[in-house]
């Protein structure tokens, strides 16, 4: 097999993407990752203590039922800085557009990213455009990178999650990549599924009123619920004990997934997150993300029952138990 | 009621588990019970339905996932026709990642090969529909369940008058595996769990000669949860009862004579051929090929193309994985050198194989 | 290479049906189909194809038959 090729999988989020990070980038780019496996940097200058992040956005198509590339470019890295707790201050964007691409088209995307930028009080304030000859891009391309402020002193970290933690999500899981799936060419799936694309920076707000007794937050976007739960179940050194009848899915997304062979849990997510949370403040957490706009939905989905080398198990609907394990490649829609 | 939910009933589930339990209750040696259908692998593990079976009954896979029984040499003609220019390959998720001899669909495909996932033979139709000027393969690969609907697919473009679509088909049948696995001394299988949409083609008379031959309990079983645990309940009460007959849990779908139509549909379109299988070698009439009367959808005999020269892995237990005879965990490539982002047999790494389902659910 | 989708058939043309599961809609083909179908009528669905009927009567009989026989015992 040839070992040198750059795999699709390689930017699914799950194993592949973790191989390539781990054998390739981050030992030749810095000797040890200032984020560490968490959604943004920490930054320490000379006292005030910022988050720094950065995303590219590929999705295709760039319009889907619920949103297009512009504002999920926003509200993604509006999340990343959210997820550490930090307050989003600037944005930057760039552009790589493919010759021949709908300047109407550009229009309503750069449209939909001031609104969600107004919407998320986050100001994009430095930018670049590039354009490739047609045929070396795909129509648009959108890189967009993030500084927030860190006023909290609670450390939120993916390895901070502890035995007797509670999982809180706070809406139905897989709705972007359902939506994104149906809207594709050839699937030809009528499924009414919106994407969730939103800035969660509000709700996370609130949620730092849990103090100390909120120690993991993370948004659970390519590689699905599945994928982001391992990770930190591997970075905390627990296992997490997840309860199918508590995962909140739509059934839309339910149609779609038996129809073409796919997992909810593997499907990735723009406006939700994961949290970690103390169990005698989880009643607590609870309210506060009912109570929000992006967080009606929210639920209880699992515990952290013990430490290990980093597991997820699942009590399935009918009671029994099974492993949960890291997206592998991209998820194919299988029939079979 | 969408007949789906209804029949993934906990208290159901937990009841058929505790009825169960307490009819094999004390037995020295376990009750094995094979199934042959990479769904039924796949529903155990997901619902986690070994954690609830006692220790007297055993769940085993066999030869049930289609892309693992197919040797080497029909991926190796599928990359080798991937690489010719103007060919668009189409083809169902499962095939992308499993290793040939050297190479496999994703990285062709990284390499600039025209690769694409289908859910529907008929949307490959469509693909051919709409670049007449490039041949577009369909990798048939699949059960009874299956090639009907890629026969179904090449008389669609028949009727149609499209020209530039053909199968690469590699298509086998059920029963005749399991007659094999029956007569191995070795083996010692109790019953067996039969597929369910398998069934709801061929029939469940199909497998009425494994009872007479091999006096051995036969239960065509739905994949919801409550089908699995009332067919495993239904083979336990036969084997403990010395019975051996077919009988069908799936009745909402599976008739005894089976889909007439489709089984025209596939006699018209499909000449069976002694087909070879991972693991269990060359069985008479257990394949499909093309007939030749639709020999110019048949990408085989269509395409002159040179295949490279078959390597099996070393060490790679697939074939005895199929035969239920090694378990995934048995295996010494297992999780280390032979993982789902780097496979070395295909049992690892079809959506359907044994291994893949060990390795992602597995506790 | 099983996986087959119980969907309600909505509207029928020719030989193609558009078909529903919880919401969701797609269109199938019917030409495997020996049975005859109405609108109304649930099919398993596979790649594209209804393969079968689904026996309505039948499935509500298994389902009580199951609920009846297999209640879990409230053990004390």
């Amino acid at each position: 097999m040839d070992n040198d090729l750059i795999l699709l999988g390689h930017g699914s989020g799950g194993k592949l993407s973790h191989q390539l990070l781990d054998d390739l980038i981050i030992p030749q780019l810095s000797g040890a990752p200032v984020a560490g496996q968490n959604d943004a940097a920490l930054l320490d200058i000379g006292g005030t203590r910022l988050a720094f992040t950065t995303d590219s956005y590929v999705v295709d198509p760039i319009f889907f039922p619920g949103g297009n590339i512009g504002d999920l470019a926003v509200n993604g890295t509006v999340n990343d800085l959210a997820m550490m707790g930090a307050r989003p201050l600037y944005l930057s964007v760039a552009f790589i557009l493919e010759e021949g691409f709908s300047k109407r088209d550009l229009s309503l995307i750069l449209a939909s990213m001031r609104r969600a930028a107004d919407a998320a009080g986050i100001a994009i304030v430095t930018g670049d455009t590039k354009v490739v000859p047609k045929g070396k891009g795909d129509r648009i391309f959108i890189n967009t990178s993030g500084i927030g402020a860190l006023e909290h002193g609670l450390r939120i970290d993916g390895a901070a999650g502890r035995v007797g933690d509670k999982v809180i999500v706070n809406g139905s899981i897989g709705d972007h990549g359902i939506a994104v799936l149906s809207a594709r060419e050839g699937l030809e799936i009528d499924s009414g599924i919106r994407s969730d694309s939103a800035a969660l920076n509000g709700l996370v707000g609130e949620l730092l009123a849990l103090g100390g007794g909120l120690h993991v937050l993370r948004d659970p976007t390519r590689g699905g619920v599945a994928t982001t739960l391992k990770e930190i179940a591997i970075q905390s050194g627990v296992t997490i004990m997840l309860h199918e009848e508590s995962l909140p899915v739509s059934a839309g997304v339910r149609g779609v997934c038996s129809i073409l062979g796919l997992d909810p849990l593997y499907v990735a997510n723009e406006g939700k997150l994961l949290a970690l949370v103390a169990p005698e403040r989880a009643g607590e957490a609870l309210q506060i993300m009912q109570g929000h706009p992006n967080g009606r939905g929210a639920a209880i989905i699992g515990e952290v029952v013990e430490s290990s080398s980093g597991r997820v198990l699942m009590e399935t609907s009918v009671g029994g138990v099974r492993g949960v394990e890291m997206l592998a490649g991209e998820q194919l829609p299988r029939i079979c | 009621m969408n007949y789906l939910d209804q029949f993934r009933d906990k208290g159901v589930v937990k009841g058929l588990a505790q009825r169960i339990s307490s009819l094999t209750k004390g037995r020295g040696r376990p009750l094995t019970f094979m199934e042959v259908c990479g769904t039924h692998t796949m529903a155990i593990y997901q619902y986690g339905l070994r954690s609830l079976l006692p220790p007297e009954v055993r769940l085993i896979s066999g030869p049930g996932c289609p892309v693992c029984v197919t040797p080497n040499g029909y991926l190796d003609r599928a990359v080798a026709l991937s690489r010719l220019p103007d060919l668009i390959i189409t083809t169902f998720g499962d095939m992308l990642r499993v290793p040939g001899s050297s190479s496999s669909l994703m990285e062709e495909r990284a390499k600039g090969a025209d690769i694409r996932v289908v859910y529907s033979p008929l949307d490959a139709v469509r693909i051919a529909a709409g670049n007449p000027q490039k041949r577009v393969v369909f990798l048939g690969v699949g059960f009874e369940t299956t090639a009907p609907t890629i026969a179904g697919s090449i008389l669609t473009a028949k009727a149609q008058g499209i020209g530039n679509y053909l199968v690469l088909a590699s298509h086998k049948t059920m029963p005749q595996p399991m007659a094999i696995l029956s007569a191995d001394p070795e083996l010692a299988v109790d019953g067996y769990i039969c597929p369910a949409h398998v069934s709801a083609i061929i029939g469940a008379d199909a497998y009425r000669f494994l009872c007479r031959e091999y006096r051995v309990p036969c239960v065509v079983t739905g994949f919801e949860p409550t089908d699995v645990m009332q067919g495993v309940e239904m083979l336990v009460r036969q084997a403990l009862s010395g019975q051996s007959k077919v009988e069908i849990q799936y009745s909402r779908v599976v008739r005894w004579e089976g889909n007439a139509k489709a089984q025209a549909i596939l006699a018209e379109v499909f000449t069976p051929f002694d087909a070879d299988w991972r693991g269990i070698g060359a069985l008479p009439g257990s394949g499909l090929r093309i007939a030749d009367s639709y020999h110019a959808f048949d990408a085989e005999r269509a395409i002159a193309v040179t295949v490279e020269e078959l390597k099996e892995h070393q060490g790679c237990l697939c074939g005895e994985i199929l035969k239920g005879k090694v378990s995934p965990f048995d295996c010494p490539l297992f999780g280390k050198s032979c993982t789902t982002e780097s496979p070395v047999g295909a049992c690892m790494v079809s959506s359907e194989g044994t291994c893949a389902a060990a390795y992602k659910y597995a506790i | 290479m099983c996986v087959g989708v119980p969907m309600q058939v909505i509207s029928i043309e020719g030989d193609q049906a558009m078909t529903e599961v919880d919401g969701v809609k797609r269109e199938a083909s019917l030409m495997l189909l020996d049975q005859d179908v109405k609108v109304g009528d649930f099919v398993i669905i596979h790649a594209g194809f209804a393969i079968s009927k689904l026996d309505q009567e039948d499935a509500r009989e298994t389902l009580a038959l199951m609920r009846e026989l297999f209640t879990p015992e409230l053990l004390g």
